[in-house]
């Protein structure tokens, strides 16, 4: 009896197994929502993709390698740019194969692990603080300003990162010896898009050739119903005046579908058809990446920053900010942010000097580019390489690019007002980045200082050789 | 007119020394160009492109046309790179194609016993004794073998000498030099080149 007993309840335990087994590996291999497999929480830089596992898991029954690639597929192209100091190829390289056993560099998640929020610490790194003691434990001996330095404090205030470890070299810091906190003139560089409009090959300049257009020339469909309003506010816009017509975002599907079909609310993809690296660089960042992943547009209620309760259910998507027909991107720069935002850094802009320049160039008593909106800082005016032979000056719509660490800030942004001492002293300073830098920085960064005492130590050497040189 | 023509010669022979060589390897297990051989024509190709970029292109905008600065900050300066550097991305650009063409490998670099990057200062033995070697023993290259992460390689090491003013005043002025008496034509440096073999 005791035997059948257990006969049967090994039956059923077989059973079980196999049915689970079954239904947990048809989940994984057809399932859309796959989130019962997560094995913790998701870091922040990626908490908005996880009802989309696919996203990274491209396939369920790959390894490392479609890790690998999905990192790429994303962050590649920030690798490159402006510069990465620890390229794939370094690593690669056979004479560095000593390093590449201390720490396998070619591969994201050997400093980026995720699902691990225990040991993730800012910037998705996962990695002890002092990493770079693996590869640079001589750096006193080639700097002797680095010795006695923690190696803990190689990523303090922007003086170096893994993948830009250049963007404050001792050259750049002796350029900007001396500089005034404020410059003469502060002013943003002008955005250029028309300007390079005839070198832009995907441009539809054949059908939209760049001409005035007035609210009588708007092509909508005879039939449809358009509120004079919007034909007001789109004959105000730089579309209007570059030949922008309606057609031009209203159809959908123009170059495959032998019927263009009108649509009443044209979406981001139609936007990309003439601003397709603003876009692109949109679904780089938080605001848009859901977009890229196929998944719903982001919400503020999904956000894991302080947001107004009455945006919870605001929909990001291009129009969110660019207000459709008018398209006023100074509201886009400032209101469209402050509408969501509502942490203390945001709240205390109003009161900023920053936003008091704002208002001045509003009022026409600056000139443009003088006053310094959100997007001044946060979606930077950057020199971007549209393709390897064109590059354009565009406002970066990745509002994350800047951010990790901040100090990738200075050079897009804070230098077109601030001498560099004291933009790295300012990013430093949490207090003051909280009361949107009214007052002086409450922290000093010895870059400035380091750099010069090193400017000194090579104009000793050059003096020295000259004079042995001169007496032999 | 006739050095370019000879360089131009050069360049077309070893490009066709470098492709029977790859062309080789896929048709059998013997190859028809030992590593020597292939690490001598890459070298003449690596070696006589870059002079062409010093020569007339550096040299001749910076120094004799004044028109424009080279500078290692090219980017931030509006300026030319570096002949080194443009010899570097070379070498990035082709270790990142490479590794999608399982019949080419090899790597080079540039190594100096005084470099101006501290990185690009000799690491292991082999490269040690071949930039030591090619400094010592003006014209001729150095070989060996070597084992690095598990794997055996061909090492080869070419001096690489000031073709041009601009290289001496670059290296003796620059700030983080070691070594501030260049003359044209010393030995500044070395191109390393590591081809992988059985064994």
């Amino acid at each position: 009896m005791g035997t059948r007993t257990n006969h049967t309840l090994w039956a059923a335990w077989l059973l079980l197994t196999i049915g689970l087994g079954t239904a947990l590996a048809w989940l994984m291999l057809t399932g859309s929502d796959k989130t019962l497999f997560m094995p913790g929480p998701l870091s922040p830089g990626h908490h908005q993709l996880g009802d989309n596992c696919g996203v990274c898991h491209s396939d369920a029954l790959g390894g490392g390698e479609v890790l690998q690639e999905a990192c790429v597929e994303c962050h590649g192209e920030d690798r490159k740019k402006p510069f990465d100091s620890h390229p794939r190829t370094k690593f690669t390289d056979p004479r560095n194969a000593d390093r590449l056993e201390q720490i396998n560099a070619l591969q994201c998640v050997t400093c980026h692990l995720e699902h691990r929020p225990e040991i993730t610490r800012k910037n998705g790194v996962t990695l002890p603080r002092d990493v770079c003691f693996h590869c640079h434990s001589d750096i006193a001996e080639d700097r002797p300003s680095h010795a006695g330095m923690a190696f803990t404090s190689c990523t303090d205030a922007g003086c170096h990162n893994f993948h830009n470890n250049r963007a404050l070299y001792t050259d750049f810091l002796v350029k900007h010896l001396h500089e005034p906190d404020l410059l003469e003139p502060a002013q943003l560089p002008a955005r250029e898009f028309a300007a390079v409009l005839e070198e832009l090959m995907d441009y539809p300049a054949d059908r939209y050739p760049v001409e005035p257009l007035d609210a009588d020339m708007a092509d909508a469909p005879a039939g449809t119903a358009v509120e004079a309003t919007l034909l007001d506010d789109w004959a105000t816009t730089a579309h209007a005046r570059s030949g922008v017509n309606c057609s031009a975002c209203h159809l959908l599907s123009r170059e495959t579908n032998a019927q263009p079909l009108w649509t009443d609310y044209p979406d981001t993809e139609n936007c990309g058809d003439c601003h397709d690296l603003e876009v692109k660089r949109f679904q780089r960042g938080k605001h848009g990446m859901r977009l890229a992943a196929g998944l719903p547009p982001m919400t503020p209620g999904e956000a894991q920053l302080p947001m107004h309760a009455d945006a919870t259910h605001s929909q990001l998507t291009c129009n969110s900010c660019h207000t459709p027909h008018r398209y006023d991107s100074r509201h886009a720069a400032v209101e469209a942010c402050l509408d969501c935002h509502d942490d203390t850094h945001s709240r205390a802009y109003t009161d900023s000097p920053h936003h008091l320049l704002w208002q001045r160039e509003q009022r026409g008593e600056l000139p443009a580019g003088s006053g310094v909106s959100c997007a001044s800082c946060h979606m930077p005016r950057i020199k971007y390489d549209v393709n390897d032979w064109v590059s354009r000056i565009m406002v970066d719509h990745n509002q994350s690019a800047d951010l990790s660490p901040n100090s990738k800030m200075i050079r897009p942004a804070c230098l077109h007002c601030h001498g560099l001492a004291f933009s790295i002293d300012a990013l430093a300073d949490p207090d003051q980045i909280e009361r949107n830098f009214r007052g002086p920085p409450g922290v000093h960064v010895d870059s400035m200082e380091m750099a010069e005492r090193d400017l000194e130590r090579a104009r000793e050497e050059t003096d020295a050789g000259e004079e042995s040189s001169s007496n032999p | 007119m006739k050095q370019l023509r000879s360089t131009l010669t050069g360049l077309t022979l070893c490009a066709v020394a470098v492709t029977t060589a790859i062309a080789a390897s896929d048709v059998g297990d013997s190859p028809s160009i030992t590593p020597r051989a292939m690490a001598d024509s890459l070298h003449l190709v690596m070696d006589s492109d870059r002079a062409v970029y010093t020569k007339k292109i550096v040299n001749r905008l910076v120094k004799k046309d004044k028109v424009i600065k080279a500078s290692e900050h090219f980017e931030d300066d509006q300026a030319l790179a570096l002949p080194a550097q443009m010899f570097r991305f070379g070498a990035e650009m082709v270790a990142q194609r490479s590794e999608d063409m399982s019949d080419v490998n090899f790597s080079y670099s540039l190594q100096s016993l005084w470099p101006v990057n501290k990185q690009n200062a000799p690491k292991t033995d082999a490269e040690k004794a071949g930039l030591e070697f090619v400094a010592a023993n003006k014209g001729k290259n150095y070989y060996t073998e070597e084992t690095l992460g598990g794997q055996k390689y061909f090492t080869a090491v070419y001096a690489d000498t000031a073709v041009a003013p601009v290289c001496v005043s670059c290296h003796n002025d620059h700030k983080d030099s070691p070594k501030r008496d260049f003359k044209l034509g010393d030995v500044m440096g070395g191109v390393v080149i590591r081809i992988p073999v059985d064994g």
